[in-house]
């Protein structure tokens, strides 16, 4: 099959590979139909997280149609044939995290659980395509994937909904409604999130879903703020103005938003001495990640508010603020995204007509351009603002 | 002073002078590695882990006897534990080191170990200490060249969250070619073989199956990648699928 690989930092290509198979018995064999690029691949192509091998295999949204199922899948949960939305995170489903809904957390789906725990305490669940430390899974930017505990992830969708309005329950809406979610949004609540990239435009609308009666929405890519804007935000281009702080200060009264996102995580870009600080120490390689958000976020939050971080962080970050966290009595929320929460719900939401997630696509292309669309991603050209790959396209005809 | 009292001594304060140094160049030199490899633009699992593994080794060696001990809480009743324990024949499928263990009845038993280049390790143990659900014990009998010592403890976990398993073990390596064999199965890094597979343990009771990828695609791999995996093949054992699917029948009975 193809398959989309890293080959090392900023190099992607299309290798021709075998196909998986059953390895385990609650394993099934999905045939992608969908599959898409996240911003949190761009932290893997720009080499800023460790433990990735070249040859390792990309991609963690995705869907498609089960082909085999192992022994151990219950026929009642899935079957051949099916349609599913896979999620990025993989759970066992009978461990004391997955019992409790903490799905991304989940004790046992690992195999490299020693690596998690050696920069983390503790190892989240294992991740499809996202480095060794984080389970080693070959990803979904291919034409099939092996799904381990088929029977917990994958969310069978029903005939007659395209792959263009669903494939985003793999990830990013969710991502973007858990981070609305932990923003603990009172009715009639502002929040302010930092970034306007795919998760974030699900955030905007997530939180007006929850309730707030105003989202402040920043970022300098002028059809993002658009796109922002069309979602019902307010906007601040922080390249036009001297002090995001100061906007959002005259925006509230002198209050503060109630709770701030970071929908950015660990490659912000700013202006302070700290963002060039933290820009070196990335090019020495002595620390992974760039916290300007996150420090703006607690800065800008009111008194007792939250602060909910979606954004993905690798390691370690200094100068953060704690100090106004502390006096403040901020509440930090985070987490990768528990799937399985959200997933059902909010395929309801989508066939109820309340929302239709592929307002968000910018680019369809076939999976043979992959390597060129990184590129185009990361750099914010030609307006790029997701991009979805056909795995089964003529690359040279669909181009 | 003789020659084995000083190395009792030696065992006991860590080594002679020459050990205490290599430990450290080890621990030091695997440290410096591991940091360096994660924190290079192009990040290395491979370097870091040769690293992890020369500090680890640093940190554990210089003593004559091999002790590990690892401790996980587990989603289920003790009983449960228990009885997949006390099965001792189920030991191999989440013990790497172990090929077999065969009980023998009244609580004597037949063990396994493969070694590199296929060597096998045969030792009979006795249980010594039996208390249902809560605790077992058992150790090699006096005629064994392999000197081992084991133990698991099953404890309801506070609150009803499950069970902590602590399971320990200790061996003593006999002299000559068995005795490498046996250092290179149990001592290249006991604590973390343990913790693996106590880890397997609880993957196999909460999760009906040890996760893996190993047999799964992937692209072109760099020389230095392939190299590393030629030299630290992974290894798992084809029981670890079956007892899987021995689950999986298991759930679709009842």
């Amino acid at each position: 099959m193809k398959a989309v690989c890293w080959m090392g930092t900023e190099k992607m290509s299309v290798e021709t590979v075998p196909d998986p198979r059953i390895l385990n018995p609650r394993d099934a064999i999905v045939r992608i139909t969908s599959t898409c690029i996240c911003g949190s691949d761009l932290h893997l192509y720009d080499g800023y997280i460790p433990t990735m091998e070249q040859g390792d295999i990309m991609g963690h949204e995705f869907m498609g149609e089960v082909m085999e199922v192992g022994s151990g899948v219950d026929q009642g949960k899935l079957r051949v044939g099916d349609h599913v939305v896979v999620p990025f995170t993989i759970a066992c489903g009978n461990c004391f995290f997955c019992q409790n809904q903490l799905w991304s957390c989940c004790d046992n789906t690992n195999p490299n659980a020693w690596i998690a725990e050696k920069m983390m305490g503790y190892s989240p669940s294992g991740l499809f395509g996202y480095t060794h430390m984080m389970g080693g899974y070959a990803g979904g930017q291919a034409q099939y994937a092996r799904v381990p505990c088929a029977d917990v992830g994958p969310l069978k969708i029903p005939g007659g909904l395209p792959d263009e309005k669903v494939v985003f329950l793999s990830d990013i809406f969710p991502t973007g409604y858990m981070a609305a979610e932990n923003c603990n949004i009172q009715q009639g609540d502002t929040v302010a999130i930092w970034g306007c990239g795919p998760v974030a435009q699900f955030a905007i609308r997530s939180a007006f879903m929850l309730g707030a009666e105003r989202v402040i929405a920043i970022d300098r890519v002028p059809e993002r703020l658009q796109m922002a804007r069309d979602g019902g935000a307010e906007t601040i281009n922080f390249e036009e103005v001297d002090s995001v702080l100061d906007v959002l200060k005259d925006m509230t009264g002198n209050r503060g938003p109630d709770s701030c996102m970071d929908a950015v995580g660990m490659e912000a870009s700013g202006h302070s001495l700290f963002y060039a600080t933290d820009r070196a120490k990335q090019a020495l390689r002595i620390k992974m990640d760039r916290a300007e958000v996150l420090r703006q976020c607690i800065r800008a939050c009111r008194k007792g508010g939250t602060v909910s971080i979606p954004g993905v962080y690798a390691g370690f970050v200094d100068n953060v603020p704690i100090g106004g966290g502390m006096n403040k009595a901020l509440t930090f929320k985070t987490g990768q995204t528990h799937m399985m929460r959200y997933m059902r719900p909010l395929l309801e939401r989508i066939e109820r007509g309340e929302i239709d997630p592929s307002f968000v696509i910018s680019h369809r292309v076939p999976l043979d351009r992959a390597p060129e669309m990184y590129r185009v991603f990361r750099d914010k050209e030609d307006r790029c603002i997701k991009v979805v790959l056909d795995p089964w396209a003529d690359g040279a005809r669909a181009a | 002073m003789s020659s084995e009292s000083e190395m009792r001594r030696n065992a006991r304060d860590g080594g002679t002078q020459a050990q205490v140094l290599q430990r450290w160049g080890m621990l030091l030199g695997g440290g410096a590695l591991t940091v360096y490899a994660l924190t290079r633009r192009k990040p290395g699992i491979a370097l870091a882990a040769a690293g992890g593994l020369l500090a680890y080794r640093g940190a554990t060696m210089g003593t004559g006897k091999f002790r590990a001990r690892a401790s996980f809480a587990i989603n289920c009743p003790p009983e449960t534990a228990y009885r997949m324990w006390r099965m001792l024949e189920n030991l191999p499928i989440f013990m790497r080191h172990l090929e077999s263990v065969r009980e023998r009845g009244d609580g004597k038993s037949e063990w396994t170990a493969i070694g590199p280049l296929n060597t096998r390790i045969r030792w009979n143990a006795e249980i010594t200490e039996d208390r249902e659900n809560e605790f077992l014990a058992w150790r090699s009998t006096q005629n064994s060249d392999f000197q081992t010592w084991g133990s698991v403890e099953f404890r309801r976990a506070p609150g009803n969250r499950g069970t902590i398993v602590t399971a320990e073990m200790e061996y003593v390596p006999p002299g000559g070619v068995l005795g490498k064999a046996a250092a290179a199965i149990f001592g290249k890094d006991p604590e973390f073989t343990m913790r693996e597979d106590v880890r397997r343990f609880k993957a196999l009771i909460e999760m009906h199956e040890i996760p893996t990828t190993e047999g799964q695609p992937h692209g072109p791999r760099s020389a230095i990648i392939s190299t590393v995996h030629q030299i630290y093949p992974e290894h798992r054992k084809p029981s670890e699928y079956y007892a899987g699917e021995r689950m999986a029948a298991q759930r679709r009975a009842s």
